[in-house]
């Protein structure tokens, strides 16, 4: 009898080459139940003080029936989630060389000051007088960014990057509500290669999205704006450096056409990371750009979050920000929370998170700027910057570059007419460096390039590290090309798991464990 | 630079390969008046020791929860967090991967997103539940969006028992995205009617329990009254850890359920990062935000996990997305399932009791002090506290005192006439000591 | 019995004043296996070139635009529980909704077969 994972349940079961182990495991790789399929309901990895006798105040509502959660002890818990762990890829496992997501070393000293009592077990309400120290690393941080991008404010709270775009262009439309055009500025201008969070913002606070389209040479020009430009334009998103890792060349000029049509200067700042240091986006003419505290300054993604997104806004956009913010009370610092606390000047638009934000994210961040300092920022951003041109240089000649006239800012773009006639996809390509034990790079985006591979390799790595990455995808790219199909469509071979079938988890959506069905019943 | 790999060679031979004379000239693009010659005008380099020191004199200055009597609650909490479960998050495999776009080597993220969901549909009492949000508040403000998706109306109504600064953020996106919000008056007591609020434009109510002031409240007439007139009710909580104790809002009719998960697993942290709760009935999942984890085979039929209905995000359905949502509190989300994990049914349900009974203590305790009254009959671990005088000023006196005695409410809604009304929390980490402390504090601060 | 296409994809089979309408064999191919079909509840008047219906796959999603003007008066049942018929039968089991035509002069604008065979071959 075998098991739900394929596994024989007694010895002397495991024949042949369908089960070259008993257990299924190979070696170090250990395959690993669900947490319900092992845990008990009687079994806990807690020891709780007993409750002395109360007479209950719940008021009648407390619960009737078991939860149906499981418990492990401590030494089932670690087990079993150091085994999860064993199935992932991170930044500390090799190259994640994962276009636009900035995937460099996360230092350990910033999770060691993240953690320090005195920022790590404060509460977001206790007394002001209690917190001042934290009230000072905000500010302190504020000033870094606002140095750093050339800016007047910044509104800190916001929780990731998507979440500072919103911030950002809940900014833009109070400012222009209070110019009384709210009801006649409702388009906002997106290319075509943006990310999806800009549209799904824009949309998502009732504004109707407008593509721009990108020129051949992969960037925006300005007279393709300016020929959308009206008085019914609030704002353009543009990423920059762009989508497709380049330098926007235009965008002051399109920064001086926006201002001039009465409209703002959205910047997505998700690729502020090749510019650090090297150019102050403020000096560009942008009115706000959020910066994602977990790519440019290295917070750790943590398997998908949590980010921040704090988003700097421009003298006419300053008075918009929403609550909290800090404020210099004499020799204290004060927390405004409420707009009608917030003076004269100042006309918040709200408030887009309950509390001040993402505090073990500022931490880290600054943790991180003060021992890169001015001059390690501006060096990460050039060794970025060079890291990605050098991978390039080293793989153009097998793969396309789609718009080989624009150096690359921190990351390189192919395109898949290479592989045309192989009989590769960018999908197979992706999923056989996976078997060399790299991480894929972002595939399939920037959209407005075919069958796109979109290279990070981000400033944590050594020449010797980008010698064998570039000979890897080298030694593949000639593969594909000679037609070894095999490797690549039935790749990944040695992972955890080989390729799973998306469509059938769409097709059937299975979100949780059930208890399994009875035998009996489920014979019938 | 001890982050910074490549040394000066490197970096000439490597400007060599790709044909470049210096560093700058692939930064061309960038006009040449707006490149920077030097630095920013920001401190050197520094080596690991002196950030600490930088660092550690600015968390110095600040009062730990954990280093006095500490009674603040109102929507954060300080719970004991097993030793374990903050090695475990630290696992480089963990700590640093990404959102696991490739399955094939993130089943490790993907099998407790598996776990997780599992957990908080339990808890709650949902059919499913999704990844996580960025926390609780911004969770409501999603929950709120859905809600008019699913009815396609678009006016929500706000009970005044729910967190002052949630309410402000789902105002501030409705305001924002062109949509109504109907807020009743703060309800310390719990004697609202919001039945009598809702009409044929209502798309949800929006109900906390325990709400912000600590009462208990009965969601069955309310899931009743909405559902009647084909609305949802959105049930919110920001004490995850009440759940272990009193019934599940699913169990009373929620359609979406969300709330805040910092309670189990996860630190104070000045408000953040915390881990948003969201879960809602199965026939609404098309319309959830956020990401989705589900079960699948892979090529030799194994059982492994994927990021699933996709199509709902903003990468794929772009301006049509359920929600701008991308990154979202992976690591948090461990931190709740792995401190689940180790309570189990038995050791949340004990934890709880704790909770409750450690609460019940102290408002008999405070019951017995001159002008002092308990306002919230039915409650958790957490009631307000009617004083006889300024609770703002009370409670500094009392941090000087050493005792951090909890929320005002003056602070959440000023200028509400509720200047003498204060919030108490009280959790498995108070002790005898702590509650005899806070009532001698109080004593001496009125 | 005609059929009709659109530079869109769909196609419009019409027998007497009623058009079943799905997508082309071409349009599922390039969506991929569809995991997911929204249809329009019966009764809704849809204006040509309007949202008639979502197909989904796991990667893409895609608006059906509807082909002429009318009222929905069926919808194919199947499709929620079995989107693969999309891929499999487009033309058939994989239908998604029949109009009642308002105006049929509207079918003048679509393509025959021949036509669409032709914009085919001009697209790749």
């Amino acid at each position: 009898m075998l098991n739900n994972q394929g596994r024989p349940t007694s010895a002397g079961e495991a024949t042949g080459s369908a089960h070259p182990t008993f257990t299924g495991n190979r070696a170090l790789m250990v395959e690993e139940a669900l947490l319900f399929e092992i845990g008990r309901a009687d079994t806990t990895g807690v020891d709780v003080v007993k409750a002395k006798p109360v007479k209950s105040r719940l008021g009648g509502q407390e619960r009737k029936k078991p939860i149906g959660l499981v418990g492990l002890s401590e030494p089932e818990a670690v087990r079993h989630f150091v085994r999860l762990s064993q199935k992932n890829y991170g930044i500390d496992t090799g190259l994640f060389p994962l276009g636009s997501c900035t995937m460099k070393h996360n230092p350990r000293l910033n999770e060691k000051m993240a953690r320090l009592p005195g920022f790590g077990d404060i509460h977001p309400l206790q007394p002001q007088s209690t917190v001042q120290g934290a009230l000072e690393l905000i500010e302190e941080l504020a000033r870094y960014l606002m140095v750093l991008t050339g800016t007047e404010a910044v509104a800190m709270s916001p929780k990731a990057g998507a979440h500072g775009e919103l911030a950002g262009m809940m900014a833009i439309k109070a400012a222009i509500e209070a110019k009384g055009e709210g009801a006649t500025r409702r388009v906002v201008l997106v290319p075509e290669s943006a990310h999806g969070t800009n549209p799904a913002t824009a949309a998502l606070i009732g504004f109707e999205v407008k593509p721009v389209p990108a020129r051949a040479d992969g960037t925006v020009h300005v007279r393709d704006v300016k020929k959308l430009l009206g008085p019914d334009v609030a704002a353009i998103m543009l990423t920059n450096p762009n989508t497709c890792g380049i330098f926007e060349p235009q965008v002051v000029e399109i920064a001086r056409a926006m201002k001039k049509a009465g409209a703002y200067f959205y910047c997505d700042g998700a690729n502020f990371n090749a510019i650090v240091g090297k150019a102050k986006p403020g000096d560009l003419g942008i009115d706000a750009m959020h910066i994602n505290l977990h790519k440019t300054f290295s917070t750790p993604h943590g398997g998908g979050g949590p980010g921040a997104g704090p988003v700097v806004l421009s003298k006419r956009l300053a008075a918009f920000a929403p609550v909290p913010f800090i404020r210099r009370k004499g020799k204290k610092l004060e927390l405004v929370e409420h707009a009608a606390d917030a003076g004269a000047k100042q006309k918040p638009f709200g408030r887009v998170t309950a509390f001040h934000g993402q505090m073990g994210m500022y931490v880290r961040a600054l943790s991180y700027m003060l021992s890169h300092g001015a001059d390690g920022m501006k060096q990460a951003s050039e060794d970025a910057v060079l890291n990605a041109n050098y991978i390039r240089a080293g793989l153009q000649d097998l793969m396309s570059l789609p718009f080989p006239k624009h150096p690359s800012m921190h990351e390189a773009l192919f395109d898949d007419a290479w592989l045309k006639d192989t009989g590769v996809t960018t999908l197979d390509f992706a999923k056989a460096m996976i078997d060399e034990g790299y991480h894929p790079m972002t595939m399939y985006f920037p959209l407005v390039v075919h069958g796109a591979m979109l290279i990070e390799p981000t400033e944590s790595e050594s020449r010797a590290s980008l010698d064998l990455f570039i000979m890897a995808l080298r030694d593949l790219a000639m593969r594909a090309k000679r037609g070894e199909t095999e490797r690549f469509s039935g790749a990944p071979y040695h992972a955890p798991r080989r390729r799973l079938d998306e469509t059938r988890a769409a097709r059937n959506p299975i979100l949780r464990w059930v208890p399994p069905q009875p035998i009996q019943q489920a014979a019938e | 630079m001890r982050y910074l790999p490549l040394s000066a060679e490197d970096r000439g031979a490597m400007l060599a390969k790709i044909g470049v004379k210096s560093v700058d000239d692939l930064f061309s693009d960038i006009p040449a008046d707006k490149l920077l010659k030097e630095p920013v005008a920001l401190s050197h380099h520094a080596s690991e020791l002196s950030v600490e020191r930088t660092l550690g004199a600015m968390a110095a200055k600040n009062i730990p929860a954990s280093s006095v009597p500490f009674f603040v609650g109102a929507g954060a909490y300080k719970h004991h967090v097993p030793a374990s479960v903050d090695h475990l998050i630290q696992r480089s495999e963990f700590l640093t991967s990404y959102t696991p776009y490739q399955p094939e080597i993130a089943q490790g993220t993907l099998q407790y997103l598996f776990e997780f969901q599992t957990q908080v549909a339990l808890l709650t009492g949902m059919e499913v539940a999704n990844a996580s949000m960025y926390d609780g508040s911004t969770g409501t403000g999603e929950a709120v969006l859905m809600a008019h998706r699913v009815t396609k109306r678009r006016k929500a109504v706000l009970s005044g028992g729910l967190h002052p600064q949630y309410a402000d953020v789902v105002r501030t996106l409705s305001e924002m995205a062109g949509d109504t919000v109907v807020s009743a008056k703060p309800d310390v007591t719990a004697t609202e009617d919001l039945a009598k609020l809702i009409d044929a434009e209502t798309s949800c109510i929006v109900v906390q329990s325990p709400d912000v002031f600590g009462n208990i409240r009965d969601l069955r007439p309310l899931a009743a009254a909405a559902q009647a007139k084909g609305a949802l009710l959105i049930a919110v909580f920001t004490e995850a850890m009440s759940l272990g104790l009193i019934e599940s809002p699913g169990a009373q009719g929620a359609d979406i359920v969300v709330g805040e998960g910092q309670s189990i697993g996860n630190g104070l942290n000045f408000g953040g990062p915390y881990v948003g709760l969201f879960a809602a009935k199965q026939k609404y999942v098309r319309q959830m935000p956020g990401r989705l984890c589900g079960e699948t085979v892979d090529a030799e039929g194994k059982r492994g996990f994927v990021l699933t209905l996709s199509t709902r995000e903003q990468h794929i359905r772009r301006d049509k997305a359920t929600s701008n949502i991308c990154t979202n509190s992976g690591l948090c989300c461990l931190a709740f399932t792995i401190h689940m994990t180790l309570l189990g049914e038995k050791g949340l349900r004990a934890t709880a009791e704790l909770n409750h009974a450690n609460a019940v203590e102290l408002a008999e305790m405070l019951e017995a002090v001159k002008g002092v009254k308990v306002l919230t009959s039915a409650f958790f671990n957490e009631f307000t506290l009617k004083l006889p005088g300024n609770a703002a000023e009370i409670i500094e006196k009392m941090a000087k005192k050493g005792v951090l005695a909890g929320v005002p409410v003056s602070r959440l809604l000023p200028g509400a006439g509720l200047d003498d009304l204060l919030i108490v929390a009280n959790t498995e980490i108070n002790t005898d000591q702590d509650r005899a402390a806070f009532v001698a504090a109080l004593k001496g601060a009125l | 019995m005609t059929t009709r296409y659109t530079k869109d994809h769909e196609y419009i089979r019409v027998e007497g004043d009623v058009g079943t309408v799905g997508i082309t064999d071409y349009a599922q191919n390039a969506l991929g296996d569809v995991v997911f079909v929204e249809l329009p509840d019966l009764g809704k008047k849809l204006t040509k070139g309007g949202e008639a219906a979502v197909v989904e796959s796991v990667k893409a999603a895609s608006e059906v635009y509807a082909p002429v003007s009318g009222e929905v008066v069926a919808v194919n049942d199947k499709l929620p529980d079995s989107p693969g018929a999309v891929n499999e039968d487009p033309a058939g089991q994989g239908w998604f909704l029949k109009i009642k035509l308002a105006n049929k002069s509207e079918l003048e604008g679509l393509m025959s077969e021949a036509e669409y065979a032709d914009y085919l071959k001009s697209i790749s």
